[in-house]
């Protein structure tokens, strides 16, 4: 009943990279404005034909286009992220926020809107420097007198932190008092795409591809850590320093995706579940496999978003979680073990 | 590749030392057994001389260069180690467990050669788990698993071996098997330090015995010096009938029940 002799990595990979695409394409056609597949591409490779008007034309590649590349970009920041915590942990149940990194970056995002208005510079900057004060402390927490870092307080220093932050951020919104504010910081912690701009867009894309990169590069010393610190020791894996470039490479990650999108959840938890049942444990292919996944994931979120109650827009944390919990639920009860 | 093991002192905290003072010389080539009782420091002693423990006083040799000025990497290309207790995190394989002994002779994208793949399928021979190779390492018996991780570390190809109680969850001809590994090390000269709980077993596969006790090296030299009547009763607290069996011409140990009265 295990015998996966050969797992079918390569031809996942290209599916998913044909999903890319697709999803690349449905994003920039489907939304609350009804603008025609043929005129849709036209505007993309700016085509001129007789029906493409200067507002389509804004639409697919001001407002659409960077919408879908930033929900690729924080998709996959968000598996790969997860992938790399779990693997960390060795726990399928980590997730990119368990350092507290979410509570951290909502802190932040929380004092930009009230005190800096939530301006385009300071909601992103204020959330990234929460997110990485949030794992800067609960590291300080776990790195003993030995100068060895103990992953069991890591996750206690997680939990901590992030409860601090949590009840700093409703300290903060029962200040606020209601109106607008109140509703911008709870949009922001629900997470969404809605601020998609070329800047963003350009500011994310190094950054993930930086981190992704460097998760990457300690992909088999993740498949080592699996037999346990003392184990990847064994196999000539410090477990110290593998733990410290993954912390950094996962909050850059993480703490970028948020300071872009909000904190949108359930991605880094059931991609990689899922990834992992169709690709194996391997890190050499799941971390690929994840980020190509995630980030489609959020894209085809996103359009549920935008359309279920067009013109309105859904915070895109509310569908991933619809999305995502039933799935993963339908998981533990017909995979349960093998999680 | 000879190891040294010189004035080894380890505590895990300040009021209770594990180890105090061992010295031990493992020649190339040479298989010592440690016994002794529980919480005797047998594992501490290993996890010392693998160097994922640093001892508080005193120093560890491979073939005379300190074991702390090496890298982890360069650790693992000498020396393997089979823990006592080894949980997998998730569901890979016996294959690529065992395929991961090979990470500190690869490079980091490189992919199998063929000097990998040989090296694996010889330890999965010498292990006697080919027919586990696409199970899941965490579906397998813990006997099952304890071959696994055997053969992941003979997959490192190390001139040094240790062994933690490995033979705890094998059945008779596998615990046989496992310890014919430790007899017949070859020509590859490998070196082998076992902690091990059944003293006649370690009387018939190690070359010399050391008796450790309370953190101490009691007594190291053949099974026939170490495995007496009244080193086992010093140490142990049994009464046990110590022989060397006719036929085999080796040392056993039979602990001695009903003269316990109980």
């Amino acid at each position: 009943m295990d015998t996966r002799g050969r797992r079918p990595g390569r031809r996942i990979v290209w599916g998913l990279v044909g999903l890319v695409l697709v999803s690349l394409f449905a994003g920039i056609v489907i939304g609350s404005a009804t603008i025609p597949v043929r005129d849709a591409f036209a505007s993309l490779f700016g085509l001129a034909t007789d029906s493409v008007t200067p507002v389509h034309r804004v639409i697919v590649r001001q407002i659409r286009l960077p919408r879908v590349l930033l929900g690729l970009l924080v998709g996959s920041a968000l598996a790969v992220s997860g992938v790399a915590m779990q693997g960390l942990f060795r726990n399928p149940l980590a997730s990119p926020y368990v350092l507290g990194i979410a509570s951290g970056a909502s802190t932040g995002a929380a004092l930009a809107i009230l005190f800096a208005s939530g301006s385009a510079f300071f909601l992103p900057l204020g959330a990234f420097v929460g997110a990485a004060a949030a794992v800067l402390i609960v590291y300080g927490l776990a790195r003993g007198r030995d100068r060895r870092t103990s992953i069991f307080t890591l996750i206690l220093g997680g939990v901590a932190i992030g409860a601090l932050f949590s009840a700093v951020t409703s300290f903060l919104i029962y200040l606020s008092s209601g109106g607008e504010k109140l509703s911008d910081v709870l949009f922001w912690i629900m997470g969404g795409l809605g601020r998609a701009n070329w800047a963003s867009v350009a500011t994310l894309s190094p950054i993930v591809g930086v981190g992704i990169g460097a998760v990457l590069v300690f992909a088999r010393d993740l498949n080592a850590l699996s037999l346990g610190e003392e184990g990847a020791f064994h196999v000539g894996v410090n477990p110290d320093t593998l733990t410290r470039w993954l912390l950094c490479a996962t909050t850059l990650l993480t703490a970028a995706a948020v300071a872009m999108a909000g904190t949108i959840g359930f991605i880094g938890l059931v991609i990689p579940h899922v990834m992992r049942l169709l690709v194996g444990p391997d890190h050499r292919r799941l971390v690929p496999v994840s980020a190509l996944a995630g980030g489609c994931f959020l894209v085809w979120s996103d359009m549920v978003a935008r359309t279920v109650l067009a013109p309105a827009e859904l915070p895109v944390g509310v569908i991933t979680a619809f999305l995502g919990a039933p799935f993963f639920l339908y998981l533990l009860k017909t995979r349960g073990a093998r999680l | 590749m000879h190891v040294t093991v010189e004035h080894v002192s380890f505590a895990y905290d300040a009021a209770t030392p594990a180890l105090r003072g061992i010295d031990l010389a493992i020649a190339s080539g040479e298989s010592v057994a440690l016994i002794g009782p529980n919480g005797s420091g047998k594992s501490t002693l290993l996890k010392v001389v693998s160097g994922a423990l640093h001892p508080q006083n005193g120093t560890i040799r491979l073939n005379g260069s300190p074991i702390a000025t090496l890298s982890p990497r360069q650790i693992a290309r000498r020396l393997a180690m089979v823990e006592q207790e080894r949980s997998m995190g998730f569901d890979f394989t016996a294959r690529e467990v065992i395929a991961m002994g090979r990470i500190p002779h690869r490079g980091r994208f490189a992919r199998e050669s063929i000097k990998d793949r040989l090296a694996i399928d010889r330890a999965m021979e010498l292990a006697d788990v080919r027919e586990l190779a696409d199970r899941s390492i965490r579906a397998v018996s813990g006997g099952e698993r304890q071959r696994v991780f055997l053969g992941m570390a003979l997959a490192q190809e190390p001139d040094v071996l240790l062994l933690d109680e490995p033979t705890t969850h094998l059945d008779l001809r596998h615990q046989v098997g496992f310890m014919s590994i430790v007899q017949d090390r070859g020509e590859a000269g490998l070196t082998v330090l076992i902690a091990i709980h059944d003293l006649t077993l370690a009387a018939q596969a190690a070359d010399r015995i050391a008796l450790l006790s309370e953190g101490r090296s009691v007594v190291t030299g053949t099974p026939s010096e170490v495995l007496t009547s009244s080193n086992v009763r010093r140490v142990f607290g049994v009464e046990a009938a110590v022989g060397e069996h006719p036929e085999l011409g080796t040392t056993y140990v039979l602990p001695n029940l009903i003269g316990r009265g109980g």
